[in-house]
């Protein structure tokens, strides 16, 4: 009985606060954007996406804010302000996937639509979470990356980090299973450099020695991509073994300007941005609810489709080259 | 104890023949002038450290945190890089080694006047060191592209066949080959590990030789940060890290006594090249990254045991001789 009268008064609650929320809608929707801290390259660029999607839908204000250091205590500081401010969405990139979820859950019974994306909050504290990408995603760009400079085939190895690294190994699981899809092209080993400058550049120099005919190095780790461009080029093999894999822009810079690297891929902070300030937009206006098998619509990235957990992958990793290197080198 | 140590030194050099040899069965190329010209390089900033940390080690002391101070010294001089392009690479030497020098100078001072375990005071100063890297740059590396061309040239430059970053630690051998041997200081190293008390009575200050020999190590961790960053040409927080259990194992498996005052030049260099070959070695001869660890591991294990052997060797020949005496 008592339960039934505390629901009852909740939704009275959230239904007036959701009618107050439509109302503001009208005037001028605001899509808070909080990030892990401010001042980081990566979320500026992602706060110029949001502003993209801002201008598209019209009548949107997105508020980019976060704490000054990467904390928990600081985000919830933020989320706090912002539910006494009474924005429409909260998109937030967490600093803690679980000391984050009370704050949210309290913003979520004020009928704000709350949704993470990039670094995600535990199911109970938001709608849904947008990953930048997905592993299956993942392993077929970096095996691409590789073949589609390799339009006859040819021989590429794998530089990984430890040999007991989760995401990597899953990474290039998820590679062989694709593997079908480009014939021709041969994985001929897979190295483990430790996320160690020192021991990634003695494993490409080793792949070099025992492959003659190596044509590429896929590296999924920052460490790794840098440590075995640095050795092709030292090899003087620059044209001849292409690196590739995941990689930071402004750690690339040099292997791209180099032709060590032809190209790599990473998230692209920018259209992170701007499809979470969609979703965000999408579900605030009550255009698309977040449940499992839901379909949401993002704008120019096309749309998402939800899992059991309410989450879902934005995209292939973004490809960085010599055309788009200038512009990402100096944001993250 | 000088034919222990000369037969320690032959004893290494087999072992490194029978490795190069056995490596050539598997992959030939391995043997190639040039290829090995290529493992020397690679092992010298390995060779620059094992020097250092002998020096430290001979005096019943160790140094943990050269890679730490590698990885400053480094960074400092990348940032040094970034902040005045146009200076010449002698200064960024300079810088390198004398940022390097003023750390190794700091566990001197804690070693010599307040008297704290080496151990303890390294270790402490290790993390100190990293930290201090990730308040000076927030985590973010210096790459490639920020430094300029000079920097990265520097011991890439091949004079005779040798890149300049070998002739580095080839110059550094022969100076402290001639410093442990034939200077006072050098003595004195050894007297200190060897016999703490005896050397007070001749009138060496201990905790002063511990200050000087942690102000070398220092400084060649310095030195060898600058050519590291410009080797791998990327600065970043955990750069070397986990090497200074390389250097460590370097100087064991070279002969050098972690009990102090046994060990030498030569010693340490060919430590240091015994674990640069199995280093070079393993990606080419192809087997599981697994059983690499296991065979460093299993290589500073037998050479601990031949060291501790040695010694109890030399014990006893002193008693038979105490026996003939009487």
């Amino acid at each position: 009985m008592k339960r039934r009268t505390f629901t009852s008064i909740l939704a009275g609650f959230s239904l007036a606060a959701g009618l107050f929320g439509t109302a503001a809608a009208a005037q001028d929707m605001r899509i808070a954007l909080v990030v892990k801290a401010l001042g980081i390259g990566f979320f500026e660029a992602a706060a110029e996406g949001a502003e993209e999607a801002a201008a598209e839908l019209g009548n949107v204000e997105v508020i980019y804010t976060g704490p000054t250091d990467t904390t928990a205590e600081g985000q919830i500081e933020v989320i706090n302000s912002l539910i006494a401010q009474g924005v429409d969405a909260i998109a937030i990139s967490a600093n803690d996937p679980d000391a984050l979820v009370p704050a949210l859950k309290k913003a979520m019974q004020r009928g704000i639509t709350v949704i993470s994306w990039d670094s995600g909050v535990a199911e109970a504290g938001r709608q849904m979470h947008l990953n930048p990408s997905s592993n299956a995603l993942i392993g077929n760009m970096i095996i691409k990356l590789a073949a589609d400079h390799l339009p006859d085939g040819g021989q590429v190895a794998v530089l990984s980090a430890s040999a007991t690294a989760t995401n990597q190994n899953t990474w290039i699981a998820e590679m062989n299973k694709v593997m079908g899809n480009y014939p021709g092209i041969e994985v001929v080993a897979t190295v483990y450099g430790d996320d160690l400058a020192d021991k990634s550049y003695r494993e490409a120099q080793g792949l070099m020695q025992s492959y003659p005919d190596l044509d590429a190095i896929i590296a999924p780790t920052s460490v790794g991509i840098v440590a075995a461009a640095q050795a092709v080029a030292d090899a003087g093999k620059i044209g001849e073994i292409n690196v590739t894999g995941l990689g930071l822009p402004s750690e690339m810079a040099g292997a791209i300007q180099s032709g060590a690297s032809r190209s790599f891929a990473i998230w692209n902070p920018i259209d992170l941005g701007y499809s979470a300030t969609m979703i965000a937009h999408a579900l605030a206006t009550g255009a698309a609810t977040a449940a499992p098998g839901a379909e949401i619509p993002m704008g120019r990235m096309g749309s998402i489709t939800l899992d059991d957990t309410n989450a879902a992958a934005m995209a292939d990793p973004f490809i960085y080259d010599s055309t788009n290197i200038d512009q990402f080198k100096s944001i993250f | 104890m000088r034919r222990i140590v000369a037969s320690r030194e032959m004893l290494l050099l087999v072992a490194i023949a029978l490795l190069l040899g056995l490596v050539s069965t598997r992959f030939p190329g391995f043997v190639e002038p040039a290829n090995l010209v290529a493992v020397f390089n690679d092992t010298s900033p390995l060779i620059l450290l094992a020097i250092g940390q002998m020096v430290v080690i001979l005096t019943k002391c160790i140094d943990l945190s050269v890679a730490a101070n590698l990885a400053l010294s480094g960074m400092v001089a990348a940032m040094t890089n970034l902040a005045v392009p146009d200076a010449p690479i002698v200064a960024i030497l300079l810088v390198a080694t004398g940022f390097g020098t003023i750390l190794g100078m700091i566990n001197g001072i804690l070693v010599w006047k307040l008297d704290i375990p080496p151990i303890v005071v390294t270790l402490g100063t290790m993390t100190i060191f990293r930290g201090t890297i990730f308040l000076l740059t927030e985590g973010k590396w210096v790459n490639s592209h920020e430094m300029t061309h000079a920097f990265k040239a520097f011991p890439r430059t091949e004079l005779l066949g040798l890149p300049v970053l070998g002739w580095v630690a080839v110059a550094v051998v022969v100076l402290f080959s001639v410093i442990m041997t034939r200077t006072t200081l050098g003595r004195a190293f050894y007297a200190v590990g060897g016999n703490p008390n005896a050397a007070a009575y001749v009138g060496i200050d201990v905790g002063r030789t511990k200050f000087w020999a942690f102000t070398i190590s220092g400084g060649l961790a310095g030195l060898t940060g600058y050519l590291w960053v410009s080797r791998f040409a990327v600065a970043y927080v955990d750069i070397a890290g986990g090497f200074e259990l390389d250097v460590v194992a370097a100087c064991v498996i070279g002969g050098v006594s972690i009990m102090g005052g046994i060990g030498s030049v030569p010693g340490a260099l060919l430590g240091a090249l015994f674990l640069g070959v199995i280093k070079n070695a393993l990606p080419v001869v192809n087997i599981s990254p697994f059983w690499q660890l296991a065979i460093s591991g299993g290589a500073i294990i037998i050479a601990v045991a031949l060291n501790a052997q040695a010694n109890r060797e030399r014990g006893r020949i002193i008693l038979k001789r105490a026996e003939h005496a009487a």
